[in-house]
């Protein structure tokens, strides 16, 4: 392919996807509201993707105070262990590898599940059996994935921070409640906010993007192949996108 | 046994993708308690027939009418009226994967009338089960199912709404010969016993000749030839007769 083909196709994926979006969000103002699908798709993707989200925080926690802490100890800072290492975690740690453990499982999910409804005619099965396949499929699964990477979020930054208690205790010098005492003082409501609001749009980005890849997949198992992994590639790239944006918006907004 | 009232009405049917004409000026009328077989090459366009039948796709020009209503602008909701009595079998028969074969069935009923109760859910899924004769698998998903039962089941789920008018996507197609003829059978039975029309796409001439009470044969976009099986069997033109030299090869 020329430069200006790529250049092209490029386009036009992304205007595709914009108008993806845009027909998200006219449909789901719009009844009927499938409800229980929706509870279906909340527990398939938060409730059961808890356990790996909250190890991989844990591990980041431990790992991340275990690598800081004979630098701090240098310094001879090391009594400011927690306050950075919750800083750390809750503005930008927690929430990205949160949302990037989120894209590699739900995001994949959907783009698979998706593309092979759509090869297997499944999708157009449902559109002649009396429902909107857009709304049955994209909404619900967007709605939970927006609903639930922010409390996936919270969770994981809670995990990882006891992980990172256990860091800062591996001499046994703190306690629980100390560690706890020092890493709230840190964090302002500055630091928390944003990094709440964002992963709303993680959320956004996963779910719309798999579901944008498993839709238009193309005939062949090779097709739902590559929904799956585009899908991951893409909202893996596009959180980076967002965090950059993130930090600008929240920057101008003077929140920092 | 065909009356003389159209059941479904299509009148000047165009549909291209881009450069590719695939339906120019195709005409045809199904009548009521007909079996009519449209035969045509691979990607001759039989599919994207009856997916514009269904509203699946959109036709570019032409009208269809199904139940004397035009299909064509219809909104989703008299779409969905129309969609309930025309059942639709897939090629690659569309079962949902995530759900057993219970579900796979239900599912028409409950997304089409909402009011129906669960013991009327229950027989309704109970009978049309006992149509295709796989009452016992209906707590099994449809991986674990042969491709004929599986077949099977997606004809049983076009059944349960106890449609005016079925149309079958090449149901033969991937099957052995022997699974084929059963399916074909079934066809022939459920026919009898509902006195629906059929419209069934195929390239299969078991299944032609079984099946069909006329046959249509679909090439370049149009309705190239129309009539019986004996008929065309002895049709001259060469475009025809592939079709019936092709059989006899087999
Ligand atoms: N959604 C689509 N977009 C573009 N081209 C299509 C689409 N669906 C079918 N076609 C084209 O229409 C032609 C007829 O396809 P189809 O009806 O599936 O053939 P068949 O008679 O084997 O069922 C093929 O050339 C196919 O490439
Ligand atoms: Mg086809």
């Amino acid at each position: 392919m020329s430069n200006e083909t790529r250049l092209q196709a490029f386009l036009s994926e992304a205007g595709e996807l914009s108008r993806f979006a845009a027909r998200f969000v006219s449909q789901c103002l719009r009844p009927r509201y499938e409800v229980a699908e929706f509870i279906r798709q909340c527990y398939i993707i938060g409730y059961q993707s808890l356990p790996l989200v909250g190890l991989t925080g844990f591990i980041m926690g431990l790992v991340l105070t275990l690598q800081l802490r004979p630098s701090m100890v240098d310094y001879g800072v090391e009594s400011q262990l927690p306050a950075i290492v919750g800083i750390a975690i809750v503005r930008e740690i927690g929430p990205v590898i949160t949302a990037l453990i989120f894209a590699g499982k739900i995001g994949s999910s959907i783009g698979a599940e998706l593309g092979s409804m759509k090869v297997t005619e499944q999708i157009d099965a449902m559109e002649v059996s009396g429902t909107n396949p857009f709304k049955y499929l994209v909404v619900t699964r967007v709605m939970a994935a927006i609903c639930m990477l922010p409390i996936l979020s919270v969770l994981s930054d809670a995990i990882s921070l006891y992980g990172a208690y256990l860091g800062v205790n591996v001499r046994g010098a703190t306690s629980f409640h100390l560690f706890w005492v020092e890493v709230v003082d840190s964090l302002a409501f500055n630091d928390v906010l944003p990094a709440f609001i964002k992963t709303f749009f993680f959320g956004f980005a996963v779910g719309i993007i798999g579901c944008f890849k498993g839709y238009n997949s193309k005939k062949g198992t090779e097709g739902v192949g590559h929904s799956a992994n585009s899908a991951v590639v893409l909202s893996s790239v596009v959180i980076f996108i967002l965090d950059l944006l993130a930090v600008q918006i929240t920057d101008l907004l003077g929140f920092n | 046994m065909a009356s003389s009232e159209p059941v479904m009405k299509i009148s000047h049917l165009y549909k291209s993708f881009g450069n590719n004409h695939v339906l120019n000026d195709f005409n045809f009328e199904l009548y009521k308690g007909e079996n009519v077989v449209v035969l045509g090459k691979s990607g001759s366009g039989k599919s994207v027939l009856i997916k514009c039948i269904i509203g699946l796709l959109k036709p570019d020009q032409g009208t269809i009418e199904v139940f004397d209503q035009c299909i064509n602008d219809m909104d989703d909701a008299d779409l969905d009226k129309v969609r309930a009595r025309v059942g639709f079998l897939f090629q690659s028969n569309a079962l949902y994967d995530s759900m057993t074969v219970r579900e796979n069935l239900e599912f028409p009923l409950r997304r089409h009338w909402m009011e129906v109760s669960q013991e009327e859910v229950n027989q309704m899924v109970t009978e049309a089960l006992e149509d295709v004769g796989l009452a016992h698998t209906i707590d099994m998903m449809p991986v674990e199912l042969s491709g004929g039962m599986r077949k099977r089941i997606a004809l049983a789920r076009t059944l349960i709404l106890k449609p005016d008018i079925i149309l079958y996507d090449e149901p033969t197609t991937g099957l052995d010969s022997i699974t084929g003829s059963e399916i074909i059978s079934l066809m022939i039975e459920i026919k009898k016993k509902y006195n629906t029309s059929s419209l069934i796409i195929s390239h299969d001439m078991n299944c032609v000749r079984r099946a069909s009470d006329r046959v249509v044969v679909l090439y370049d976009g149009t309705c190239y030839a129309t009539g019986t099986y004996t008929s065309l069997q002895n049709h001259t033109d060469p475009k025809v007769k592939q079709f019936f030299e092709q059989d006899f090869k087999q």
